[in-house]
């Protein structure tokens, strides 16, 4: 007779997982009570005791032991649009939404080919680009020293992707490259980037760079960062390019080798498209890298959404609330950040029922 | 010409030349342009400024410094600071990281879901906004007379935290810490070295007691040598008017910086080490539990080294990323190389000089790291006959 398999009910499930010895309950028991002491002290200050509206700011920090989340209600604007002129400030909304719709419609598969995901990038950041920069239709220019908050966050994020993925690929294919010295070259400038902190590299472009370079190619400093920025992501990103190129099976490019196609065409339509669909899960935890570090460019000076969050509680009215603002600024990073870190892990179950 | 561009040794010369030879003419026009700045500024350039004095002081520093020092101490003082953020934070979060990785994958559901949380929460969140947070609450902690007092000889306060310290010299105390560091991995080639593997259980418990004895006795003669004359040997701070005396002070900044980098880190040490455990086979606790092992023993001596041995590569790569993301601490005033080098250029003005030595000493650390660890790599890791499956 056939042994029939017995379906684990709630309780026992709750047993198996939770209380199967002694030593399991007692940890159970422990870590519950840590957890629901956490929680509910959590709730308390977040919720229960709060000062929610600027009118009653009066009310923090006497004695009720609550958050005082009046100095997000007086500050948000600083925080999301940062020294943006106040007139102006819906373009920068816009510009940020328009920048997150371009992102979440390049997690749409449809647009994952080497033609539309770049023109859906280009568009999305022309027009983030003119929201913000002004100067045609009719909008008035800002001056980038002007951008701050949020939407800098996301400026820096998306052009250091424009720029450092092409100059990724082109990277890790002088790399691979079967002439020795361009291999060996490219190698030595890869490695020797990836070991310095990317803290340095801003700062070099930032300060060093107009030293060395003419006066014409100097260019606003913000450029410079990103593009030094944009460097560092193409030498992290070339390895990982590299990496999906290696996985390939040789037979695929000397299977095309063999039908007569050419470099180009090897490349474009054998091995860049398989290598990045084996890269893909390491992409995406370095583009969550990318966003979390874009907060670095505070320490060369620019106004980010971190920045704009010090700003918020530098005040002597508001300088008892650094936790609530702090707080606040990490549930932004933390909505972007877990969203796509999110979307990475989905990509890899995905890929990996592909591959079955 | 047209011929011999169809050749294709002669185009893969010219290629060659070609690429390199444009790095090279781009590095040419900036030192050219450099020289034409520099002049046009009326600086000088080159490392004659390295022995010139400071002048400007620094917060912390494990060595003796002042203000008449050159600028070559200065920057040996940056380094060393970095260096020991580095040891320390990052010992501290490997231990996190081995603690998380062990809940999450302990079976026990509730203490799986506190290790979820803990990574999910501060490996989404930027290491720099993690640091401000820290700083602005250990800054905001009360002035040192309403100091939070553990036990009378510990105190915790706005200026930095007090801790009982020992009157020795800075050299002994240093001594005594290579020294630690010697037996510590002195004790783990005993334990785990192939050339060992044959020594009888007794001999080895021996050989183990020979060494932490030697250890201690070694750090008693250290510390008595080392004794700063006239004074107790232990040394417990006090209040004293608006701020403590004596003991040992840590900085604000320094605290700042080991607790953002030990938990930021410890959240990416904790997943890396929790796919190690899983890709132990269950076999091979299957296999100790049929020997008779403890859980403990099973844990200890199987799950643990094989875990370690098979995220060994991918842990040398977190630690060097980890040791570069120490630069921070300048957002918050922590005295270490990076804050030395540009307070160093703002106030002599030998730019390309001192970024020089910036990434010279980055990539001197971070590829010695990287050596030593390699060499513990391929010390442990699976070779020869044993890479069969």
């Amino acid at each position: 007779m056939a042994k029939t398999y017995h379906k684990p009910t709630f309780i026992e499930r709750i047993r198996a997982n939770y209380f199967s010895t002694w030593l399991d309950t007692t940890l159970t028991l422990g870590f519950g009570a840590l957890v629901l002491w956490v929680l509910l002290g959590l709730f308390d200050w977040a919720f229960l005791n709060a000062v929610w509206s600027e009118a009653e700011r009066e009310q923090c920090g006497h004695g009720s032991g609550g958050a005082c989340w009046a100095v997000i209600d007086a500050r948000w604007r600083l925080i999301f649009f940062g020294l943006y002129p106040f007139e102006e400030q819906w373009r920068s909304a816009i510009a940020c939404i328009a920048m997150v719709v371009t992102g979440a419609l390049s997690c749409v598969p449809w647009f994952w080919s080497a033609r539309r995901l770049p023109v859906l990038w280009l568009v999305g950041f022309a027009i983030f680009y003119v929201l913000m920069r002004g100067g045609l239709f009719g909008l008035t220019p800002v001056s980038e020293q002007n951008w701050g908050g949020l939407s800098l966050t996301l400026f820096i994020f998306a052009s250091v992707t424009l720029i450092g993925m092409p100059m990724a690929i082109v990277f890790a294919l002088l790399r691979r490259s079967h002439l020795p010295m361009i291999a060996g070259t490219m190698g030595v400038i890869i490695d020797t980037i990836r070991s310095l902190p990317l803290l340095s590299i801003m700062f070099t472009f930032a300060i060093v760079l107009p030293f060395v370079l003419p006066g014409w190619a100097v260019g606003d400093k913000l450029y410079r960062v990103i593009v030094g920025y944009a460097l560092f992501f193409a030498c992290y990103q070339a390895e990982i390019i590299r990496g999906g190129m290696q996985a390939l099976p040789a037979g695929q490019e000397e299977a095309a080798q063999a039908l007569g196609m050419g470099y180009w065409h090897r490349i474009g339509y054998i091995v860049l498209p398989q290598a990045f669909r084996n890269a893909l899960p390491p992409t995406i935890n370095q583009l969550v890298i990318t966003f979390k570090e874009t907060s670095l460019v505070v320490i060369i000076g620019f106004f980010e959404v971190l920045a704009s969050g010090n700003a918020a509680y530098g005040t002597a009215e508001w300088n008892f609330a650094h936790i609530e603002v702090y707080c606040f600024v990490a549930l932004i990073y933390f909505t972007f950040v877990f969203a796509l870190s999110r979307y990475g892990a989905y990509l890899e179950r995905r890929l990996a029922v592909a591959a079955r | 010409m047209m011929t011999l561009l169809k050749q294709r040794s002669f185009r893969d010369l010219a290629y060659q030349a070609g690429f390199v030879g444009t790095l090279i003419a781009m590095v040419v026009t900036f030192a050219v342009t450099a020289a034409i700045n520099l002049d046009a500024q009326g600086m000088t350039s080159g490392f004659g400024f390295l022995q010139r004095s400071t002048g400007w002081g620094v917060s912390f520093s494990l060595i003796p410094f002042d203000t008449s020092d050159t600028y070559l101490r200065v920057i040996w003082v940056g380094l060393l600071n970095s260096m020991f953020l580095g040891a320390i934070s990052l010992t501290l979060a490997t231990f996190i990281g081995v603690g998380i990785a062990i809940m999450r994958v302990s079976g026990n559901r509730m203490a799986g879901l506190i290790g979820t949380v803990y990574v999910e929460i501060f490996r989404n969140l930027p290491l720099l906004l993690q640091l401000f947070f820290w700083y602005a609450i250990l800054t905001s902690l009360p002035q040192p007379r309403q100091a939070i007092d553990i036990a009378g000889v510990a105190f915790i306060s706005g200026r930095g935290t007090y801790l009982p310290g020992l009157n020795v010299t800075g050299t002994s105390a240093f001594l005594c810490a290579i020294a630690t560091c010697a037996a510590i991995g002195l004790a783990i080639w005993l334990n785990t070295a192939r050339r060992f593997a044959h020594m009888s259980t007794g001999r080895k418990r021996a050989s183990r007691q020979a060494l932490w004895g030697g250890l201690v006795l070694l750090i008693v003669v250290l510390l008595l040598a080392g004794r700063i004359p006239d004074t107790p040997l232990l040394n417990v701070p006090y209040l004293k008017g608006l701020n403590f005396r004596d003991g040992v002070r840590i900085s604000p900044e320094l605290l700042a910086c080991i607790i953002a980098i030990s938990i930021y880190g410890g959240a990416y040490i904790g997943e890396i080490v929790r796919a190690g455990f899983n890709a132990v086979g269950k076999g091979q606790s299957e296999a100790g539990q049929a020997l008779g092992l403890s859980t403990w023993q099973i844990f200890s001596r199987i799950r643990l080294p094989l875990a370690i041995r098979a995220v060994m590569p991918t842990l040398i790569n977190q630690y060097v990323w980890l040791f570069k993301a120490t630069t921070i601490g300048i957002a918050i005033g922590f005295v270490d190389f990076f804050f030395v080098i540009s307070t160093s250029i703002n106030q002599s003005g030998q730019t390309l000089e001192l970024i020089a030595i910036l990434m010279g000493g980055f990539l001197a650390i971070n590829y010695s790291m990287a050596w030593v660890l390699n060499r513990v790599n391929d010390a442990i890791r699976l070779k020869g006959t044993q890479l069969r499956g």
